[in-house]
This record gives C-alpha cells, structure tokens and sequence, in this order.
C-alpha cells in the first residue's frame, strides 16, 4: 500500500514539472516589467533586470582578484586604500586602471602570478571601486522612474533631482500641480477613469432594462430581434469608426468624454444584453408569477425582483466592461487622441512617436496594468465568468 | 419556444416592453446598425466620400470601376509580376500575415490551453497556476505589448537588457532582431497573443473537463486503456463540442486583432494586419474608401462565424 503511493507521487512529478515551469514562463514577462521599474536607468541599461538582486557590478570579480591583498572594505594596505575616494578618482574606467594592474609594485607584478584579467573585468572592477571608496552611492532600486512617469518628466536626469537643484523644464512647477501635467500618467490616470466609470455604467444600466424585457415580457419579434442581437455581439469595432468619427465631426463630439462613453455604451450592448438577459431568464418562473398574482406590475418585478437577483450577473459585466473600456486602446485612439489622453494612449505614444526610455516606459506600463490586476485577484470569480462570457466582443 | 417562459399573468400594455427596449435599441441602432451601412456605402466611394470610387482610377492601370477600393483592398500588397511574386508577395501582405497569425494563434492557444486544463486538474495548486495563466487577460494589450517588447529588447552592443537575447547570447548564438526581422518580428508576436490568450482556453477547456462523467474514464481504465489513450479516445470526443467553441472564439479575436501589432511594431517590418492597415488606410492616409473597403473585407470574413454564433445560440434555446 505504502509503496503504491510512493508510486503515484514519482508518477505525479513530470506533471508537476510542466505546470510549474508554464507557470514561470507565464509569470516571468510581467516580473521582468516590474522589477524593471524599480532599478535606475543608468542601470537598467547596462545589465538584466534578473541580476537586480546579485551582488553589485564588480564585487564578484574584486572578491577575486583585490580583495586577498587589499582585504574586502580595500583598507587593508595603508599605502593604497582603495576606499579613499580621492585616490579613486583617478581611476574611473578601465583604460587609467589597466596601466596600475600591469605596473609593479616592490618588484613584482601587481597581480602577482594571476593573468591580466579582460578589459570588461576590469571595467566591472573600477565600477566597483567607486562603490568601495563611496563615490558611487547610487541606490540599486527606486522609486523615481515612477514619479517621473507620473508627472511626465522627460529631461535626462530625474523630477526630484532636477527639483532640488532647482532647475525644473517648462512646464513643470515642482508643487503638487505636476501630478495632473497633461504628459504624465498621473492625469492619463484621471483621463482613464473618467472615460470607464460612465462607460461602464450606462452599459449596464440599458442593458437591465433591455434583458428584463428580453426575458420576462412578451413582444413580437422577441427571438429574432434577440437572434440579431447575439449576431451583433461579433462585429468588429473597425467596421463603425470612419461613420461615428464623421458624425462626431459634425455634432462636436470628436475629442469629448461624451463621444467616447456613448461609442462604449454601444458597443458594449449586444453582450451586456445577452449575459443579462440569459442571467435574468435562468430565474425561475414561478417567482415572477406569483409576483404578478400577488399584484406587481412590470415595473416592481424589475426593480424589486430582477435587479437584486441580478446582481451577479451586473458584478461579472461590471468588471468585464470596466476592464475592456480600461484596456482600449483604438477607440481612444480614434476619439480622444492627444487631447485627453487616457493611460493605453499615453503609453503607445511614449513607445511609438517619443521613444520614451525604459525606466518610463516600465512604469507607466506598471502603473496602467495595476487596477487590472487588483480587480483580477479581488473578483477573481466574477472576473473570469464575464471575461468568457464576453470574449469576442468588438 | 422561447417565449414559453413568460408568466401567463403579465398586465402590461403592448408598448411596455419597447420603452424597456428603447434606450437600448437607440444607441445600438446609432453606433453598430448605422455605422455598418454607411461603411459599406463609403466602402464604394473616393477617398472623402464625395464621388464614386470609379472616379479613382488612374488610367493605363488596372481598375475595377466602382469596386475600386475593394481592388486596392485586395490586391494593392501583392506585386502582380508573375505567379511567384504574387505568392511571395502575399504571405508578407496583411492577408497573409492573418493566416499565419490564425493557424499559429488558434493552434497554439488551444493546444497549450488544453495540456495545461487536463495537467492542473492532478495537482492540489490548481487554482494558483490557473490565476497565472489566466493573469494576462486582465492587462491590457498595450502593457502586454511594453512587457514583450522589452522580453525582446534587442541590444547593439554587448550587453543584453532583453531576457530572450541575454538566453541566446548566453548559449553562444547571436543575438536576434525579433521585432525587426520579417516572418520572424510575425511569429514573435504570435507569441504575446499566445500568452495573453491560453489563460481563456485553458478555462473554457478546464470547465468541460470537470463536466467529463468520472464513471466514463474508470470504466475506460478498467478496460486496461492507458492515460494517453483515454485522452484521445474518451476525452477528446466528449468535450469536442467546447473545442469548436474555443477555435471559433479564438479566430474571431485574431481576425480582429489591432493593440499588439499597433503597440510593438505600428505594422512594420511586413506585420501589417487587416486591423493596423485599415488603421493606416483611415487615419494616417485619410483614404476612406480604401479603410472602409478593408473593414467590409474584415467583416465578409467574420460573418461565418456571426453565422455560427447565431446557429449556435438557437440550439442552446432549443434545449432550454
């Protein structure tokens, strides 16, 4: 018996394998985004984000080659501490430190048998010397790229540094007022939630009403009209932009919240619609007819029946219309533009037109898939159920 | 019937049910109903929508009268040479590109999405490695695509910031230009919607596993059938019917598909789709006929599976 179970968990262990290892091939983009993010541009450009948490550049091949003579701090030979910063100053690239490892010292070579390391060694050895002598002081993780993403930040050092020392760019003040400069994610953030609140409201809102009646009232035409609508649920968005964007032209709309909260309450329809009404009309009948007898009227069984008894079915549209609206990119694109740019917008731009660098464009990545994720892990029910309900819509 | 299940009690006027439909109706009608018969009136007009498409055609070139924009839709990527241009020419052109992006899309999504649903159901972290794989479909397609496109940095110098590349120069190759280089840049991308997609299939796949009668695989397994074989044999068949439904779902989305390409490569490089040419068609060149030809295009291509969808709707009435 015992080795039977034995058995079955050597049998089990290739299974576990492929679901952990997919699991991490899964996880491991998002991780490199975040981690990213956090480390200082100067370094994300110079090494991987997966050696954020290794020891810092050098200190490897210092521990190698320095430390058995000048000890780990490099105070241990008085006649060259190498955590002096003033003697370290003399040597900041490898092209000054080369001569001093081939010179020799009391008759015998620097290294002494060792061989001469390679130049990018070397390099990697004088990046770690300013951190011994303490002239490289610089913090291996940050929160700057954040900040100056949220402000829109664009010179070449960062917001708070240029802040303390005084000298902001144009259009940026250095008070609380940056956080809703039009460049940064702070306002695109505002943008955002403007545009999803509404739209993913008056969706829902049209939607009750149209699949109460879908459901529980009698009309002609109920099943096809009903048959048109699931039909519609799959038209692509592409189809109806160049007909709204000229209609928006000549009613003013091109460029307002209101444009785009109507197109999204459109489009949200068909699908709103069907989950509602397929929800509302899975209740059992007998509930709605001795409603009736009891004397309820259309209206009460709406608002005192139906809508409560709903309210899962409005918590998965809900969060399914709010992460769609969130995550559009093309009808923000087509109807708000640069104007009042929403988070995906401002992020396309910044990858595509102003190759923002990649300390920005982490960031503000990070920062737009944050709400997401938080409504994933808080509903995550609710969440899938809309999600597979409404896959191919727009 | 449908209608069967309305309470036989109902006291409510003839015009009741309309005013719930209303609003609803009203914002369909304006934003999907109109819009769809004015693309494919403009679809048949010059670039502003002001003359027939005929009006276009330059002379000495080939013309197609009032389908103008529906031969420039078509044939405008192919280069008309002979037979091995055009088929050269055709697998780099948006349609070509769509292809590739189904056949890989679909196959990869399910495929993954399947192996995945029938492996998680024998381990007690099901639902974490679940809410892993699922994750992807809460980001948008633009932060997925930032998160990529650094996965793929391709750095000049020695160092390499772009995991994929850190593995490859690692392993002792050179490095790879993946969003630059044509048919490689389009199966890159492929990539980022597989793992923004597998997370659904492997649910709609999860969700018909667990449905599978467990009485079936035992009596199976007591027949002396291997875990391969049941799989193939009794699995397979019995959840056949969610497979249709995820394939179709899944081309639906492809045909559609604009964030991903728009955000990593803005359709350069020969991974031009239908979704960024219309895109370019409308609003970088202001050739309306031209965009509207290509969403008719796009839309003649996803009425089977409106088609689909319908006929399937009506049969899930059928048996409620």
């Amino acid at each position: 018996m015992k080795k039977d179970s034995v058995n079955k968990k050597l049998n089990k262990i290739p299974t576990h394998l492929i679901v952990i290892f997919t699991a991490i091939i899964w996880i491991v983009p998002t991780l490199g985004l975040f981690i990213t993010s956090l480390r200082p541009l100067p370094l994300i450009n110079t090494t991987g984000w997966w050696t954020a948490l290794e020891a810092p550049r050098g200190e490897k091949s210092y521990d190698a080659i320095c430390a058995s003579c000048h000890g780990s701090d490099g105070k241990a030979l008085t006649t060259a501490d190498l955590s002096d910063p003033e003697l370290i100053k003399k040597y900041p690239r490898s092209n000054q430190l080369i001569p001093v490892l081939k010179q020799e010292y009391n008759g015998e070579p620097h290294l002494g048998d060792a061989a001469m390391p390679e130049v990018q060694e070397i390099a990697d050895i004088a990046a770690y010397l300013k951190r011994v002598s303490g002239l490289d002081t610089s913090s291996r993780l940050t929160l700057n790229n954040y900040i100056d993403a949220i402000v829109g930040y664009r010179g070449t050092k960062t917001y708070v540094e240029d802040c303390a020392t005084g000298q902001q760019s144009l259009d940026l003040k250095c008070t609380i007022e940056d956080v809703l400069n039009p460049r940064g994610m702070g306002r695109a953030f505002v943008n955002s939630i403007i545009v999803t609140l509404p739209a993913t409201f008056l969706p829902i809102l049209f939607a009750a009403f149209a699949g109460f009646a879908f459901s529980w009232l009698d009309f002609k035409g109920r099943s096809i009209l009903f048959a048109i609508l699931v039909g519609l649920q799959v038209v692509p968005l592409q189809m109806t932009l160049v007909p709204i964007s000229r209609l928006y032209a000549q009613l003013g709309l091109n460029g307002s919240f209101l444009g785009v909260w109507l197109f999204h309450t459109g489009f949200g329809m068909p699908y709103a619609i069907y989950l509602m009404r397929n929800f509302l009309g899975g209740l059992p009948k007998d509930l709605f007819e001795s409603a009736y007898l009891d004397g309820a009227n259309h209206w009460t069984a709406f608002t005192k029946l139906a809508i409560p008894l709903a309210m899962p079915a409005i918590s998965s549209l809900a969060i399914f219309q709010f992460l769609w609206v969130w995550n559009d990119l093309l009808v923000a694109l087509v109807f708000l533009g640069g104007t009042t740019p929403v988070m995906t917008y401002q992020i396309s731009n910044m990858v595509t037109s102003l190759g923002a660098g990649w300390h920005l464009l982490t960031a503000a990545a990070f920062l737009s898939i944050l709400l997401p994720m938080i409504v994933f892990f808080a509903f995550q029910r609710y969440f899938v159920r809309g999600q597979l309900a409404g896959a191919v819509k727009g | 019937m449908a209608t069967s299940n309305v309470p036989q009690v109902m006291k409510q006027g003839k015009m009741v049910p309309w005013l719930y439909l209303l609003p609803a109706l009203i914002v369909m009608g304006v934003f999907i109903v109109f819009p769809m018969i004015n693309t494919i009136s403009l679809s048949f007009k010059n670039a502003d929508g002001t003359a027939s498409a005929a009006t276009t055609c330059v002379a000495g070139n080939p013309c197609w009268g009032i389908f103008e924009n529906y031969r420039y839709a078509l044939t405008a990527e192919l280069e008309t040479t002979n037979a091995a241009t055009i088929w050269k020419s055709f697998w780099i052109s948006s349609y070509g590109n769509m292809i590739k992006w189904i056949l890989l899309m679909v196959s990869g999504t399910v495929s993954i999405g399947l192996a995945f649903a029938v492996l998680v159901d024998r381990v007690k972290y099901e639902s974490v490695a679940k809410a892993v794989i699922f994750m992807p479909m809460a980001i948008s397609f633009v932060g997925a695509g930032v998160i990529w496109k650094f996965m793929y940095d391709f750095g000049t110098t020695q160092v390499q910031i772009g995991l994929l590349n850190a593995i490859i120069t690692g392993l002792g190759f050179k490095p790879v230009a993946f969003l630059s280089t044509p048919q490689i840049n389009t199966f890159a991308l492929v990539v980022v919607g597989i793992w923004i997609w597998t997370g659904f299939c492997m649910t709609l796949l999860s969700a018909a596993l667990k449905s599978v009668p467990t009485e079936v695989l035992e009596a199976a397994r007591v027949d002396g059938a291997n875990e391969w074989r049941i799989f193939w044999r009794v699995i397979v068949p019995i959840i056949a019917p969610t497979i249709v439904v995820v394939i179709t779902t899944m081309v639906i989305n492809t045909l559609k598909l604009f964030d991903i390409v728009y955000v990593m490569t803005g359709g350069n490089f020969g991974t031009e789709v239908i979704a960024t040419r219309m895109y370019r068609e409308m609003y970088k060149s202001f050739q309306t006929g031209r965009g509207t030809a290509i969403a008719v295009v796009l839309i003649v291509l996803i009425i089977p599976f409106i088609y689909m969808n319908i006929k399937r709707f009506m049969e899930q009435e059928a048996m409620r």
